[in-house]
């Protein structure tokens, strides 16, 4: 009796504080609803916005619907996280690696990076690159060619736009390229265990990636081409460069202060893994006779990677969740566009926060249920 | 019969190769100094880029020269193991050097010698280099915000009081040590309270009324992170505990929780405080903005806290929990006298690292309009009389909460060392 009642009243509890915190806010929205005549609903997705987004990926106008302008902000969010991902890994990477140098200026000033752009809050960093770094770039009538072809003016970055002919075509032979080079590691696996035999799998793959899609500009009809922006007079003063493709300053200043922030922390937990291997796997390693490249190919990768991959997702979904930062510097992520503009033009708070919270909760909860499987996946079995 | 090895230094020519090697070191060295210093270009007369990669190559030839295994001169040998094991070593050696040498005059002249300091108006900085005239005009205003001048000696004030007060502990009679943590945990926080809130809003003892509206720059970064940081960690601790508890209903609704929390960008979480969370407060009921805002942050880190402190309680030996069962302690016992202060001592490390971060995200109160550090940046870099002084404000800004989170997570490096030795 005394173990039922220790077990069911804090529950029973518990569940009634949930139930009157909820119950007291709803009733106090309800009311504040009424009075103000506000009524709850989603059916304002559907009405016409009737505002502009700078920069959006997928064609979008006034007379499009709120739904609408919720995808543009979605898909300007992962753009730039995608972007900033990309190359946080790589730089994190390099700084990691840096890190465990044997030389001692190489080793510090990699400590330093890390050291240096950790500390500064990322909102600052945004800031620093968007209001003082790239305003100092030239105007557009000033700006020399990078590369050629691409400029860098304080307008944003020009780059020269692909005009495809027949990109299904070549997507097919790259996908067919990609299923290739599964089936050929496959086969190679195979034979390396029931044989013995070893193939270069690495040189054919690069080969495979590189001859199927040529193979499809010479037989399959696709053609590429570029477009390079030119500079094209507005005004007496003003210019602009047309064609192409132009990538604002917002979100050039968001990818740099993204990657350039959370690869500090990608660096750190590169380091992390691979100082967690410990020193007798590579020595074992290099007893049975492996070469040093095979070494670090087959036994400190794997294992590095177990540790590091858990840690660097998570640092990942931080950098999603940190690019909705963008709304301080008006770039159109789904912060900016929905929960900013499209809230101040409908005035229906409560639904859009929800809205933008939900997706966000959608998208961490799905990454996270995919490193729980994962990590269950790459667990060690001990028997 | 000695043979002459021209090619491969050892000690037999150690004398000729580390003499030569360093000697083209250092004329490389000289050459980029002087080009970066002093703009001269020593190398004029070769031929296009060979002149840049000049010192380069001269360097690593060098430090090929120089690297001789097992020398016996010890500064050498520190020398090549250190920054010169191998080519792609001494390469990347010699392309960090130079680069630090050729950034440095320029960042030194635009920092220090070509900068101004003098005078209070935009006109004194004529200069080339940064204008710090703006950051002397506009100082207390990025400290205390708009809160008028002459009742800066009220944040001051506080401030003292409430580190004294938290200090108070350091130096508690033995026999009251007890109550560390009841002090802590409830007495502290509610006179931190009292003391920020009749000192720095006023309204009484003849203080006049200051509304929070007018608070901002760095104190009131401070003032939300320390309320976010005594708030959020009880909080976090009932939420760790709730996780790992074996009553279904509390566990889930820990989890819902913290999840939820954890899966939404904190700027959202400050728009809900803004705009959503007044919908959800009884008619007539008023809730000020920075309290609405300190809230939603504590509510915000506490999941974190608690992902944290569970970690704490996971790492835990079962045995302490058998061993205090069969002591005949309840659950309450249990937890308060022997597995939190345990618990707790693990991740102090993690708990720093949780505070960093919060510091860190407190510049985000400015994008609903509450004009700390960052948001009165924003204020001072459109103003007229101003304009243009981006950089500057946005340097000075970094370089503080840089030695703030510089300290911070120092402090957090040795917490952990310290307790690493401990266990």
């Amino acid at each position: 009796m005394n173990n039922i009642i220790k077990r069911y009243i804090p529950q029973i509890l518990a569940i009634l504080f949930v139930v009157l915190i909820f119950g007291f806010l709803t009733l106090n929205a309800q009311t504040n609803m009424d009075n103000r005549g506000i009524d709850f609903g989603f059916g304002f997705l559907s009405q016409e916005s009737s505002f502009d987004v700078q920069f959006s990926l997928i064609e979008y106008s006034g007379s499009d619907s709120y739904a609408r302008a919720f995808l543009v902000g979605l898909l300007n969010t992962l753009l730039v996280s995608f972007i900033s991902i990309i190359i946080c890994t790589i730089l994190g990477v390099i700084i990691g690696v840096a890190r465990l140098s044997s030389n001692y200026l190489i080793k510090n000033s990699a400590a330093w990076y890390v050291e240096f752009f950790r500390n500064i809050p990322l909102l600052l960093q945004i800031f620093f690159w968007y209001y003082a770094a790239l305003r100092a770039l030239p105007m557009p009538e000033k700006a020399d060619a990078w590369f050629g072809v691409t400029y860098m003016t304080v307008k944003g970055y020009y780059i020269p736009a692909m005009v495809w002919e027949n990109l299904n075509v070549f997507l097919y032979c790259g996908l067919a390229a990609i299923i290739a080079i599964i089936v050929l590691r496959n086969y190679a696996n195979n034979l390396r265990d029931t044989q013995g035999k070893q193939i270069p799998v690495l040189l054919y793959s690069v080969g495979l990636l590189i001859v199927l899609p040529l193979l499809s500009f010479l037989f399959g009809g696709v053609s590429l081409e570029f477009e390079i922006p030119e500079l094209k007079k507005l005004s007496k003063i003003s210019y602009i460069y047309e064609g192409g493709i132009s990538l604002p300053p917002e979100l050039i200043a968001l990818v740099l202060a993204l990657s350039l922030y959370t690869s500090t922390f990608v660096a750190e937990c590169v380091r992390a893994g691979i100082e967690g291997v410990s020193k007798g796997q590579k020595e074992a390693a290099a007893s049975v006779g492996l070469t040093p490249n095979q070494v670090l190919k087959l036994v400190i990768m794997p294992q590095a990677l177990r540790i590091i991959i858990p840690p660097t997702t998570n640092q990942y979904l931080n950098l999603t969740k940190n690019s909705s930062l963008a709304a301080a510097i008006a770039y159109p992520d789904l912060v900016l566009v929905f929960a900013g503009t499209a809230l101040m033009q409908t005035g229906k708070a409560i639904e859009i926060v929800s809205i933008t919270m939900l997706t966000y909760l959608t998208i961490s909860l799905t990454i996270a249920a995919i490193m729980n499987w994962y990590n269950k996946k790459i667990e060690i079995k001990e028997k | 019969m000695q043979t002459i090895n021209f090619l491969k230094p050892n000690r037999d020519n150690i004398k000729n190769y580390s003499i030569i090697g360093s000697f083209l070191v250092l004329v490389s060295l000289i050459d980029v100094i002087s080009n970066a210093f002093l703009k001269i270009n020593l190398t004029s007369f070769l031929p296009g880029s060979l002149t840049t990669l000049f010192p380069l190559i001269i360097g690593l030839i060098g430090l090929n020269m120089m690297r001789i295994d097992y020398s016996g001169h010890k500064t050498l040998d520190l020398l090549n193991k250190n920054i010169n094991t191998n080519n792609f070593n001494a390469f990347l050696t010699l392309v960090i050097l130079f680069s630090i040498i050729k950034a440095l005059p320029q960042s030194l002249s635009w920092m220090i010698f070509d900068a101004t300091i003098s005078g209070d108006s935009k006109d004194a900085c004529t200069g080339t280099g940064a204008c710090w005239t703006y950051i002397k005009v506009w100082f207390r205003r990025f400290m205390y915000g708009m809160y008028p001048n002459e009742f800066h000696w009220r944040i001051n004030t506080a401030f003292i009081l409430v580190i004294a007060l938290g200090f108070v502990g350091y130096f508690m009679k033995e026999n009251l040590k007890k109550y560390l943590a009841l002090y802590y945990v409830i007495i502290y926080p509610v006179i931190a309270y009292l003391v920020i809130y009749y000192l720095i809003s006023g309204g009484s003892f003849g203080l006049q009324w200051v509304e929070t509206g007018a608070w901002g720059g760095l104190s009131l970064t401070f003032i939300v992170s320390f309320f976010c940081l005594i708030f959020c960690f009880p909080l976090g601790m009932i939420f760790a505990l709730g996780r790992r508890s074996n009553l279904p209903v509390i566990k889930y609704i820990s989890i819902c929780y913290i999840e939820f929390w954890r899966g939404v960008p904190l700027i959202t979480v400050l728009f809900m405080s803004s705009v959503m969370f007044p919908m959800f407060l009884p008619e007539d009921f008023f809730m000020d903005k920075l309290v609405r805002v300190i809230i939603a942050i504590t509510l915000f880190e506490a999941a974190y806290c608690a992902e944290v402190i569970r970690g704490g309680l996971q790492s835990l030996p079962r045995g302490q929990y058998d061993a205090a069962k069969s002591l005949g302690m309840g659950y309450w016992k249990m937890h308060i006298f022997v597995i939190l202060p345990q618990a707790l001592k693990l991740v102090i490390p993690g708990i720093a690292n949780t505070f960093l971060a919060l510091v860190k995200d407190t510049p985000l109160i400015f994008v609903v309009g509450l004009a700390e550090l960052a948001g009165m940046l924003a204020l001072a870099k459109t103003n007229p009389k101003w304009l243009g002084f981006a950089m500057e404000g946005y340097i000075f800004a970094s370089i503080v909460f840089w030695i703030i989170c510089y300290a911070m997570s120092k402090y957090s490096y040795n917490l952990e060392a310290k307790y690493k030795t401990e266990r």
